[in-house]
């Protein structure tokens, strides 16, 4: 219990209807739990309820049934919100819509100025914050003449800012061009490797989450796999059922599989996958030597 | 093109005036109202306008910048000095008609002219020198009494420090979604007054959605960032006097007793 950073124990969630007819259910019964400093890839196509589970990692959200527990504070409890939240930041997908202030260091002080943390501290957080996404330097500038990574490496300062042990990002990279992306998962992977800050990434992006310890790919409101990203990824069958693709190397490696060729499913990375079909190559010749 | 508006123009500088405190320049600004409201002939005129120069000079501020700031309100200026030009009692010098133009008249139309060319070169000088979030920050600590009496001080300064950040972002949208409409044909530069009226409704109709859908999704971020209102809030930058405000301070005072002082003496 102490070694996990949440625990979601048989959640029951019902987005509430406002004509008072039946709401719409998302959960009912999820369990999960994600370790601390672990890094985590939520996968899962639009409205399987992967954003509403983000929503309950720090009580934005809170379980009509059974419980989730942050750090072990139950988010049920009220007196515990700020605690909960200040543990757990959140960062979206939009990073127009996240940053409150025209300069941007006075958005980065913006949480510890809500937590009350004295202004001399104030300005050492903001310049660790800004240091660690790689934006000291534009600390003057307004956020609107940024960029989309920019502005999104701004927003992530924002929530470093609150010295948070957890990270949950709700498709941070969907709005940003490739260079943006690659940006922004960098500064996530590095607060992950770095600051062991536990980061959970929610994407559809398959080769964002080939980057995670763990993956889990949800469905209609239930996790349908679960385990590293070799584990996860050779289920093609089952990921495309459900509405998943898988990386490109994985693709590359299935259609070779069922064209009769005998390659591993688990190469993930391009340099992998191209061992993989390589030593595969050298066998088959080998054989063919053999049999002549 | 709807990128060039700005609101409330701020030019950074490391001048004086520029460092003073922002609580400070607005009382400033209040103390120089009065002085130019309390001022009655041309010696209390030339003090306070001394003083507008001096503090024109100190700010760097180009003359041309703000000769430029004035030119909308041209008209109005004008407007008031003919409306008090003809419609003073008092020894009439000039009378053809219904018109009658009197000695009070041109006294007047005068005073005004200067009153508020000055009123608006003065509020200026504020807006020029000192950048919105200071502002906003000096305006929510002024009025930090307020907040016994229930008016949501902080609420408010909130609002416009949100609003001034999403003045560009919302500026941006608005010519994005003319520039989609236009390419389906919208039109929005020809016809009457009504017909370019009817023109902006598919245009206000998105961008108010939109607005709506930020102010949603910027809520729930102010909440993860645990903001709870403004109580037991702290800020990165703590306003602090410096001995240059209590200097400003008695300046200011000054210009007001002295203004006092020629209206006694009927000057």
């Amino acid at each position: 219990m102490e070694n996990q950073a949440i625990t979601v124990k048989n959640l029951v969630y019902t987005y509430p209807n406002p004509d008072g007819r039946e709401g719409i259910q998302v959960f009912q019964g999820l369990n999960l739990s994600i370790g601390q400093g672990s890094f985590v890839a939520v996968l899962g196509h639009n409205g399987c309820g992967k954003s509403t589970l983000a929503k309950h990692f720090n009580a934005i959200l809170l379980p009509l049934g059974g419980s989730v527990h942050v750090y072990g504070m139950d988010t049920l409890d009220e007196s515990l919100l700020l605690a909960i939240r200040q543990q757990v930041g959140m960062v979206f997908q939009n990073p127009d819509n996240q940053i409150v202030s025209n300069v941007v260091e006075e958005d980065v002080a913006f949480a510890p100025e809500n937590l009350g943390v004295p202004s001399d501290e104030i300005r050492r957080r903001v310049d660790d914050a800004l240091k660690a996404v790689g934006m000291y330097e534009y600390r003057k500038h307004a956020p609107h003449l940024l960029s989309g990574g920019q502005k999104q490496r701004i927003a992530i300062a924002g929530v470093i800012a609150m010295q948070p042990k957890c990270i949950v990002l709700d498709e941070p990279t969907a709005m940003l061009d490739p260079r943006g992306r690659q940006e922004v998962l960098q500064t996530i992977l590095r607060l992950n490797r770095e600051s062991k800050i536990t980061v959970v990434l929610i994407t559809h992006h398959m080769d964002e989450a080939a980057l995670a310890d763990r993956v889990i790919a949800m469905a209609d409101g239930k996790i349908v796999a679960d385990g590293t990203p070799q584990q996860v990824f050779p289920q093609v069958e089952l990921l495309q059922r459900v509405g998943l693709s898988v990386p490109e190397t994985t693709q590359l490696l299935y259609r070779l599989r069922q064209a009769g060729v005998d390659v591993p499913l688990c190469a993930l990375s391009v340099e992998d996958c191209a061992q993989a079909i390589f030593s595969c190559l050298q066998h088959s010749r080998q054989n063919r030597r053999t049999e002549t | 093109m709807l990128k060039d508006i700005t609101l409330g123009q701020f030019f950074p500088g490391t001048t004086v005036i520029h460092k003073l405190d922002p609580r400070t320049k607005l009382v400033w600004v209040i103390l120089y109202i009065v002085a130019l409201f309390l001022a009655k002939w041309f010696v209390s005129y030339a003090l306070v306008l001394v003083t507008l120069a001096a503090v024109i000079a100190a700010s760097k501020i180009q003359l041309k910048v703000i000769l430029r700031g004035m030119k909308p309100l041209l008209f109005i200026i004008l407007l008031t000095a003919v409306l008090n030009l003809f419609y003073s009692q008092g020894d009439v010098l000039v009378q053809f008609w219904i018109f009658r133009i009197t000695r009070q008249g041109v006294m007047n139309a005068i005073f005004m002219m200067l009153r508020i060319t000055m009123l608006v070169t003065g509020t200026f000088m504020l807006t020029y020198t000192t950048s919105p979030i200071a502002l906003t920050d000096g305006l929510e600590s002024l009025l930090g009494p307020l907040k016994k009496l229930h008016v949501p001080v902080h609420e408010l300064a909130m609002m416009m420090c949100i609003a001034l950040r999403f003045i560009p972002t919302l500026i941006e949208e608005t010519d994005k979604i003319m520039s989609a409409q236009k390419a389906r044909g919208a039109d929005f530069e020809s016809g009457n007054i009504i017909a370019r009226a009817k023109a902006m409704v598919p245009i206000l109709v998105p961008l108010f959605i939109s607005a709506f859908r930020r102010a949603d999704e910027l809520a729930t971020a102010m909440e993860c960032r645990c903001y709870h209102g403004g109580e037991g809030r702290t800020r990165l930058h703590q306003l602090r006097y410096a001995g240059r405000d209590y200097a400003a301070y008695a300046l200011g005072l000054v210009l007001v007793a002295g203004v006092v002082a020629l209206r006694v003496c009927g000057l």
